[in-house]
């Protein structure tokens, strides 16, 4: 059967020098790089992204300014003089003043930790909450998940935003972050709930979790050690941009009056406040609106480089 | 398929009444007593406001209440204020007005945020998929009000170009800005979803087939790539509707547009609860509704989903 | 499509003048004059893709010539390039991929630079494309017939009405029965191997001169692989197309290819006439490869002796238990299954419509003995896997029972389950899923410990170390996580884990199959190596009769649900008894070629058996097992959606 004597041009028997590729013993490991987890991994791409580093930079820039917004203006937000009222910018009051003469520049500093605080304790709030009903609801299944999964529809049927206006007017009273909060938990858990829940499901099935019954785990060891640990990407990813959509909600509701109250130095009661004035001083619009923008660019734009690194769908292209 | 389809139809009742339920709950189970407090300063007298609360059944208890009232709604009695205006009246007016603000809001974030999200997403990682992501990150990231005030600030007061406050009885061309702030956070929306639907079905394995078997690029775009990418993208429209009916209330008070949000939040804020809770359970029917047309249509669009039901 | 002697075609009328005509590259009813000019011919071929960590060779300075008519295969493990190398003809290499040197000259024109348009003229019309995975290579949105009549109308081959005629003479060619209504359905109707008939139907529509075939039929059951092989064969034959074949089966490329290109990261180290390069291997690299694929050597590992001896050991310290009350005397027996029964009831599609019992497993028996080894092989649907799974006590038996050890799986308190746990191991199929890739190497292997409460911390680290030693893996894993490892090594890790509370049987689901030859053959060794070490009992789940001969002491062939020959390895190999267990034995590729010399072994008359066709019952059983379909995934990143 040997057809060398007559084989086609190009097809004769060709080998390779051996010294072209050398040959590795069958399936080595490189014990030389550094031991990476799946974590540390996501961590090292990230930092290479610059979109991460300037999300990054942003978002620590704005937390600090919130947590110590008297790092930045000696001025108190709520001095007011009338006298100063739609002054211009002049030393010590870069941004000018607004139609009651605060302090615009101060105001923007100060109004940080209310939209911060109201976007950060409702993505806490919600996450556990939607976290807890999503997981249960996918890892018990059958009836369980029947029955909270209509819970969430009828939840989701309501808009947050819509949702939101309706209680906080009952309660206008009481207005404040803790019932700002608690009623966008309450109208928000739904997103999280549904993204927990089938990511719950989909690491449920995984061989590693079979692998781990067969070694004699439990149930909750299972949920806690196995399933929790590597469903909460999704969830990570979601959150962090649904902060900023966060606070996007408490400025649209201050600016309808049924947010934070006007008492409270926000960028949602000032933009609100500066409409009146648009003709004349749109400037009062683009400060507070702009501190606003930028926030929430930020958690945007670090919500989408946390996803490029987590989802696999992402990192495969 | 007829069992999807009544499958869904079944699930959307629990869920239309639970969220019908819940803000009949939320308006007339929360503290403040509506009557009592109606005549402002000067109190009605005892009689009427016993009256008042017999013909708004709020001396019986609150799953009868919630039922009497559910029971009027579905012989399309809308009830009527506490000062006894027709609700239904009103609303008449008032609903043509916000599906014109919506479809022109559906059609806008539609059209551009698909075509955007195409061409995005066949492009990844050039200069006009970065423009176009930037893009939809700065509609998202500057709230819808504030765009509300820009656009009416720039195109009516600076440019002239339409009308500050649009005012009654609105024409189409009138509601063609507002429609369009309106659309603008889902327009961003639609164009990442889309650019990532797009650059994810582009790398599919049955794509490179397609192309390998000869088609020309057009081709393999229109009828293997867009085709397959689009199904969650008119998902997302379709809840969307329910949505921007929400959305409402902000355009509207910003244009003052009469329509539907626009008599929420003047309902709201005068403490009419019967009128909040119809405006409010109308714009929950149109959200279970739109919810499940986007099911029939996806098991339409989807013959998986035709074929077995997602459990 | 020629071969290289005795292997014929059921389809073919006549095998011998095709032979001789094919084999001196004369085959020819176009008339071109084949021997001089080659079709394709690649010189020098260099492809880089371009990643976030930087230019990564895929392909260097390949070199490759095909002729009219003839079948070449390029062989090569996973990351060999060879999939780059054929996708890099007609351009259809990822984005992030780019031909950076060499030339592609396809019918004496270099296509390697060519233009969009230029490249378009070809694919379909003259390269044909039959690509791997037949599930996920069709649009699910479409009819299967429009997607083919794309191809034809694309290539200006038909339109309209005719196009669709010839779509169902298309499809008929391909070998799907039913063509007319097969056409109009879609490809989540279709079974694996239809859908990859429907995909060759597709890739010849246009009448190409050169299809590539990549890896066609990997993702197949071995009997239904074969019968579409040898479809392939036949239909390449008769229209005289050249097939460039990629597969990571030495064996199959043999059979099937005259000439064959072997590829090692990116380079090619060996070509030649595909006889000459298995009996007379050249280069280390294949020379490894021959030696390593189950299906050319497929003999037992270890010698017989020192397993015996091993075994006796067991059998002693076996019968030094006294009987407890409650637990049936199966002597050497550590496992034995009797009658073992489970019904599947399929939910209906709506609620009216009755549930379908499906017996996935329908009376099965077996006995392991201590010490040996016992293969159950199948194809999907046969049931080995839930066997398994009913075995690990992970699944309630419908009826009959599992006795380990003389104690009846199914009256165990929780604590003897607890035990159970601890003395019968899983290792499974799939080295990426099996361990939580959050998890370091050491806390892997270390679970187990931990869950059993065995040893202090110090103690369960030694141990650790002393488990990674045994599987060959160094200590300095133990910091690593598994997305660091390769499959082999991962599947090296599962069976650390699996051997920490020292069970006694291991039970190996399909646990080598996801892995490529060469790390296969090793983790077979190690298996082998420690059942002598340690005496332990394996149950080994494969659909690979190639290397269950490798492995196994006696073999359970199962065939939907039922078990259809149970014997001794040897002699399943040497004196089938069942049809069906001769039609695997069969389809196993390159069984017939013979190593050391240039003697062709097998026969004539078995290879010209008829085959049944059994498209209808293979669909049925991969619907049954499946359930009406495996409902999508909903995507995690994507159902939550907005506020």
């Amino acid at each position: 059967m040997s057809r060398s004597p007559d084989t086609l041009p190009g097809q004769h028997h060709y080998v390779a020098p051996s010294n072209e590729v050398p040959l590795r013993a069958v399936d080595a490991v490189d014990t030389e790089a550094e031991p990476r987890s799946l974590w540390g991994e996501a961590w090292h791409s990230l930092i290479r992204n610059p979109i991460f580093i300037i999300a990054g930079i942003m978002i620590a820039f704005i937390l600090l300014v919130a947590l110590l917004p008297g790092l930045f203006t000696d001025n108190d937000p709520k001095f007011c003089e009338l006298r100063n009222s739609y002054g211009g910018p002049q030393a010590g009051h870069p941004f000018g003043f607004d139609q009651q003469g605060c302090d615009v520049y101060a105001r923007v500093i100060h109004g940080a930790r209310a939209s911060v605080s109201v976007g950060v304790l409702t993505t806490i709030g919600v996450v556990l909450l939607g976290g807890a009903i999503g997981a249960i609801a996918g890892y018990f299944g059958g009836w369980f998940d029947s029955i909270l999964s209509r819970v969430t529809d009828i939840f989701f049927a309501i808009p947050l935003v819509l949702g939101a206006i309706v209680v906080m007017q009952l309660f206008r009273e009481h207005a404040g972050v803790v019932l700002l909060v608690s009623v966008m938990v309450v109208f928000g858990w739904t997103s999280i709930a549904r993204i927990a829940r089938s990511s719950v499901m989909s690491v449920k099935n995984a061989e590693f979790v079979t692998a781990a019954t067969a070694l004699g785990a439990g149930r909750t060891t299972n949920l806690v050690k196995h399933i929790l640990p590597n469903a909460v990407a999704p969830v990570i990813v979601t959150a962090t941009v649904n902060l900023g959509v966060y606070i996007v909600v408490e400025a649209t509701l201050s600016f309808l009056g049924v947010g934070l109250p006007d008492s409270t130095v926000s960028w949602g009661v000032d933009i609100s406040k500066a409409q009146s004035a648009l003709r004349d001083r749109p400037t009062l619009l683009f400060y507070p609106a702009g501190a606003l923008a930028i926030t929430v660019l930020s958690f945007i734009m670090m919500g989408d480089a946390v996803r490029d690194v987590l989802d696999p769908k992402a990192k495969k292209r | 398929m007829t069992w999807y389809v009544l499958r869904r139809v079944l699930q959307m009742i629990p869920v239309f009444f639970g969220a019908t339920l819940l803000v009949y709950f939320m308006v007339f189970f929360m503290p403040g007593d509506p009557i009592a407090a109606l005549g402002g300063d000067k109190p009605l007298p005892e009689a009427a406001q016993a009256r008042l609360r017999e013909e708004f059944n709020l001396d019986k208890p609150f799953l009868v209440q919630y039922f009497l009232y559910l029971a009027n709604i579905f012989q399309g009695d809308l009830g009527s204020t506490f000062r006894g205006q027709s609700i239904s009246g009103q609303l008449a007016d008032a609903f043509p007005i916000t599906i014109r603000l919506a479809i022109i809001a559906i059609v806008f974030e539609a059209v551009l945020g698909i075509a955007a999200g195409v061409i995005s997403g066949l492009r990844k990682g050039t200069w006009i998929d970065t423009t176009f992501l930037m893009l939809s990150l700065l509609v998202i990231a500057v709230p819808t009000f504030v765009l509300g005030f820009v656009a009416q600030f720039v195109l009516g007061v600076q440019l002239r170009v339409m009308p500050v406050n649009v005012g009654r009885d609105p024409s189409w061309e009138n509601l063609l800005v507002p429609g369009m702030v309106l659309g603008a956070v889902s327009f961003a929306y639609v164009l990442r979803l889309t650019r990532t639907q797009v650059a994810e079905v582009a790398a599919q394995d049955h794509v490179r087939t397609a192309t390998a078997k000869g088609l020309p690029r057009h081709r393999v775009v229109s009828a293997h790539v867009l085709r397959n990418s689009l199904i969650p993208v008119i998902t997302y429209i379709g809840i969307d509707l329910g949505m921007l009916m929400g959305g409402a209330i902000v355009t509207e008070s910003i244009f003052n547009i009469p329509g539907i949000g626009f008599h929420l939040w003047d309902a709201i804020r005068a403490g009419e609860n019967t009128k909040v809770v119809t405006i409010v359970t109308l714009l929950v029917t149109v959200f279970v509704i739109a919810n499940l047309i986007v099911d029939i249509l996806y098991a339409l669009l989807d013959p998986r989903i035709r074929y077995v039901s997602k459990s | 499509m020629t071969q290289t002697g005795r292997i014929s075609f059921r389809e073919d009328p006549n095998p011998e003048l095709r032979d001789g005509e094919l084999r001196d590259g004369q085959a020819s009813s176009s008339g071109h004059d084949h021997a001089s000019t080659p079709l394709l011919d690649i010189q020098d071929l260099d492809v880089t893709f371009t990643t976030s960590a930087g230019p990564v060779p895929a392909v260097r300075g390949a070199n490759l010539t095909v002729y009219p008519g003839q079948t070449v295969a390029i062989v090569g493990e996973s990351g060999s390039g060879k999939s780059t190398t054929a996708m890099a003809i007609s351009q259809l290499l990822p984005r992030n991929g780019a031909i950076t040197g060499g030339r592609i000259e396809f019918q004496g024109t270099d296509i390697a630079a060519a233009d969009r348009k230029q490249i378009l003229a070809l694919r379909g019309s003259e390269i044909g494309l039959v690509p791997q995975d037949p599930m996920s290579n069709l649009n699910p949105l479409w009819r299967v017939g429009f997607q083919i009549k794309e191809a034809l109308v694309a290539n200006g081959i038909a339109k309209g009405k005719e196009a669709d005629r010839r779509v169902v003479e298309l499809l008929a060619e391909a070998g799907l029965p039913d063509p007319e209504r097969r056409a109009n359905q879609f490809p989540h109707e279709f079974s694996g191997g239809m859908r990859q008939r429907a995909l060759i139907a597709m890739g010849l529509a246009a009448r190409p001169s050169l299809l590539i075939a990549d890896e066609p039929t990997s993702a197949l059951d071995v009997t239904v692989q074969r019968q579409i092989l040898d479809h392939l064969d036949h239909l390449t034959d008769s229209l005289d197309v050249a097939v460039l074949l990629i597969t990571h089966d030495l064996g199959l490329a043999a059979e099937r290819a005259q000439h064959l290109v072997v590829m090692y990261r990116g380079h090619v180290v060996e070509s030649g006439p595909a006889l000459q390069l298995l009996q007379d291997p050249q280069h280390a690299y294949t020379q490894r490869l021959i030696a390593a694929a189950p299906s050319l050597s497929s003999r037992r590992l270890v010698s017989q002796r020192e397993r015996a001896r091993t075994r006796q050991d067991a059998e002693k310290a076996a019968r030094a238990r006294d009987p407890l009350p409650g637990r049936h005397d199966d002597g050497d027996d550590v496992i034995v299954a009797e009658n073992l029964t489970r019904v599947f009831s399929i939910r209906g599609r709506a609620p009216w419509e009755k549930p379908t019992p499906f017996t996935a497993v329908d009376d099965v028996s077996f006995r392991l003995r201590r010490g040996t080894t016992t293969a159950i092989v199948g194809e999907s649907g046969s049931g080995k896997s839930t066997v398994a799974q009913m075995v690990l006590k992970l699944l309630e038996p419908t009826s009959g029972q599992v006795r380990f050890d003389g104690r009846d799986l199914a009256q165990m308190s929780s604590k003897e389950l607890f035990e159970l746990r601890r003395r019968v191991q899983p290792i499974f199929q799939n080295p990426y899923g099996t361990i939580d890739p959050t998890y370091s190497i050491f806390r892997t292997v270390e679970e187990p410990l931990r869950l059993h409460g065995i040893g202090t911390r110090r103690e369960r680290v030694a141990r650790v170390r002393d488990l990674l030693d045994k599987v060959a893996l160094p200590t300095g894993v133990m910091d690593r996580y598994p997305n660091e490892l390769s499959g082999g090594q991962r599947q090296r890790v599962a069976i650390a884990r699996a051997l920490a509370l020292e069970p006694e049987v291991v039970v190996c689901d399909e646990a080598v199959s996801a892995l490529d030859v060469l790390v296969q053959a090793q983790v077979l060794e190690l298996l082998n190596d420690l059942q002598s070490e340690l005496g332990l009992s394996y149950i080994f789940i494969t659909h690979d009769l190639a290397v269950v001969r490798q492995i196994a002491d006696d073999v359970l062939v199962m065939e939907q649900g039922r078990v259809v020959e149970h014997a001794p390895t040897e002699q399943v190999f040497t004196d089938p008894q069942q049809e069906y267990t001769r039609r695997l034995l069969d389809a196993i590729p390159g069984r017939s070629i013979e190593l050391a010399g240039s003697r062709i072994l097998g026969d004539l008359e078995e290879a010209q058996a008829p085959t049944t066709d059994s498209m209808v019952s293979e669909d049925e059983q991969e619907q049954a097992v499946r359930g009406p379909i495996a409902s999508e995934g909903e995507d995690p990143y994507t159902t939550g959606g907005v506020v």
